[in-house]
């Protein structure tokens, strides 16, 4: 019991990540519109991110640039596949390969470096508690966060008016488009939302979770966040659940090193690129059962 | 204001001239780069597209460089065309040049001369066998073959370094994550004496031609194709979607394997964790510059081996780092994209 407590904490962290970028990726989904060019606005927020933090010293300002940065280099992507009616496949695919080559550029300077900030923050009295103190009490404040913009977003998608006309451009933007809704200017808003999502993560990993900048440092994440959003089904809840549980096969692998079981490391780091595969056949299984919850105009372009 | 108008029909024009208009825009962003480095953008261009052209050495390294990019583009085309989104050749490519270069350590002075084709041979049916995983998963159990041919791509880095740290590792090698060297019967022959250019140009131009031939003039090409255009018709002239699927991936599979095993039988002679340089990557935008054409995947290679050997020459002639071959190929392909929409619309003023 007591070994479960520090992997229990590890998992969440490991799973925020994934949760931030999927949250995101699911309201800009939910528009109709698929934004490949998720692992380049994670690798570009990194980047960013661990500038402006490294710059001030303050992990607040660092976590803001990064969003700014994942939201702002969004635009290039809703510029292209929205306003010039490109492929979103090709168009997003072509972020992902932008933003690996920029970053990789623009952080050459930040190579080796670090950032001193804290990781962990302990909440007092909850954090004492046995157990569960150590489980859920000794996190950094962005996992609780990223539980929260969760429940925001669930809520905003299933109760109020913004949620509905998201969910109406995504499912038919040719009548939401006759009842005098810009569908444009509503994905528009919906992917930048995502990249600042995807930014929020990037961020997280070169900040907090790592805490360094290292070239392709996202390492598939923003992928692994783009099946969520399939094996979630397109709902909030269960991209965390999904998150949660990617979280805990990247701990696998260091509860069998502890174990002492002798596995290569390169092995195990496999591991959550396998189980990936292996759920998105498991849930993709039956088309009519993806085709039900897909937004139905997803991935087509709109020319009002 | 400006509006964009759906054209009547598309433009054939636009569709020749995008490429060299996407070129001409990355020359100029380029132009910007370089100047806001500091550097002057003519002499940064020149590095890039004039000086590899300037001598036999360089010459035989943009051919070099160009035979993974054609081998993995021509077959990304196919997968393409026939509206099967395989974005993992890299993957096809490390695991075909895995097994290549498991053949190739099994090699001694004693092995069949001519062993090297049976390196090539293995390299082709590693990156068909990789390829095949996403094919299978995609036919049976519907997964999206993006995240799927990606993931992989993951995994074969990953096994790649597994071999070269640990049971392929050369015992004698200074403890660096390298196998040992091939033997000579395993290595493609030299086409040009005194540098690293072998006979693999030739077998990717080789390659070029029977897929040429494949896309233009087969029965099974042409399915593949209104498979992807029109893939109604198709079912109604009863041509399988799942033939579509197998034949793509397995074709790219075999051709991006043979590209991995041309680049370590070749200029490498042994295994490293880093063989690749992401030629699986780059060929992506080589297949939609090429216009998903076999013709046009060649002058796109070539440009796209340009931006590469750019890139390393930049580091030593203008103390620029080699990522910067990294932003020209993405700036390239969203040129691209966005002179790709005016073959299809076009501006009006209203």
């Amino acid at each position: 019991m007591e070994q479960l407590a520090p992997l229990i904490a590890a998992t969440l962290s490991a799973g925020t990540p994934l949760l931030l970028a999927g949250i995101g990726l699911v309201v800009n989904e939910r528009s109709g519109v698929v934004n490949l060019g998720a692992e380049g606005m994670m690798l570009i927020a990194a980047v960013a991110g661990f500038a402006v933090g490294f710059a001030t010293g303050s992990p607040a300002a660092g976590l803001i640039a990064g969003a700014v940065a994942g939201m702002l280099f969004s635009l290039i992507f809703s510029a292209l596949a929205i306003g010039l009616v490109t492929n979103q496949y090709a168009t997003g695919l072509a972020l992902t390969l932008f933003g690996a080559g920029l970053s990789a550029f623009a952080g050459l300077s930040y190579v080796g470096k670090s950032v001193p900030f804290k990781t962990t923050f302990e909440i007092p009295l909850l954090a004492d508690i046995p157990f569960f103190g150590a489980a859920f009490f000794k996190l950094h404040p962005m996992v609780y966060f990223a539980l929260l913009l969760t429940a925001v977003v669930a809520w905003m998608l299933a109760r109020t008016r913004l949620g509905l006309v998201i969910r109406a451009v995504g499912e038919s933007p040719e009548s939401a488009h006759a009842i005098g809704y810009s569908v444009r200017a509503i994905r528009v808003g919906a992917v930048a939302f995502g990249g600042a999502c995807c930014g929020l993560a990037g961020v997280y990993l070169s900040l907090i979770y790592t805490p360094l900048w290292v070239e392709g440092m996202v390492a598939g994440r923003g992928w692994i966040a783009l099946a969520l959003t399939t094996f979630a089904t397109w709902r909030p809840w269960r991209v965390a659940l999904g998150a949660y549980l990617f979280g805990s096969v990247t701990m696998i692998q260091f509860a069998l090193q502890a174990e002492g079981i002798e596995i290569a490391s390169q092995l195990l780091s496999m591991m959550p690129y396998i189980a990936t595969i292996v759920v998105l056949a498991l849930i993709s299984r039956n088309p009519a059962f993806i085709r039900l919850n897909m937004p139905a105009s997803l991935g087509k372009p709109f020319h009002p | 204001m400006l509006r964009l108008e759906a054209r009547p029909i598309p433009s054939t024009l636009m569709g020749y001239a995008a490429p060299v208009i996407a070129l001409l825009a990355t020359v100029v962003f380029g132009s910007i780069l370089f100047a806001t480095l500091g550097k002057n953008p003519v002499a940064g261009l020149t590095v890039f597209f004039i000086t590899p052209l300037e001598t036999v050495r360089g010459l035989t390294e943009v051919g070099l460089k160009m035979v993974p990019l054609l081998l993995c583009a021509l077959g990304l085309a196919l997968c393409y065309r026939s509206n099967v989104w395989n974005i993992g050749a890299e993957g096809q490519l490390v695991v075909g040049g895995i097994v290549a270069g498991g053949v190739a350590l099994l090699a001694s002075p004693a092995s069949i001369p001519g062993y090297f084709l049976l390196v090539l041979l293995a390299g082709m049916a590693g990156g068909m066998a990789w390829a095949a995983i996403t094919a299978w998963l995609r036919d049976s159990f519907n997964a999206n073959e993006i995240l799927v041919s990606l993931m992989l791509s993951y995994v074969g880095g990953l096994l790649l370094l597994y071999l070269v740290n640990g049971p392929w590792k050369d015992p004698k090698g200074f403890n660096f994550p390298y196998s040992k060297t091939f033997d000579a019967v395993a290595m493609v022959p030299k086409l040009v004496p005194g540098t690293r250019l072998t006979w693999g140009i030739v077998i990717a131009f080789l390659a070029l031609v029977v897929i040429w031939i494949f896309v233009a003039r087969s029965k099974a090409g042409f399915r593949l194709q209104v498979a992807g255009h029109a893939p109604l018709a198709a079912r109604f002239a009863g041509f399988s979607a799942r033939e579509g699927i197998w034949m793509s991936l397995l074709i790219c599979g075999a051709l991006a394997g043979l590209a991995g095993a041309l680049e370590v039988a070749g200029p490498l002679g042994q295994l490293t964790p880093q063989f690749s340089s992401g030629y699986g990557f780059a060929a992506i935008i080589v297949a939609w510059l090429g216009r998903l054409h076999p013709g046009g995947c060649v002058f796109a290679a070539f440009v796209m081996a340009l931006i590469y050997i750019g890139g390393e020459l930049s580091q030593s002639r203008l103390g620029l780092p080699a990522a910067i071959t990294g932003v020209f190929q993405g700036m390239l392909l969203l040129s691209l994209l966005t002179a790709d929409t005016f073959i299809h619309y076009r501006l009006r003023r209203v």
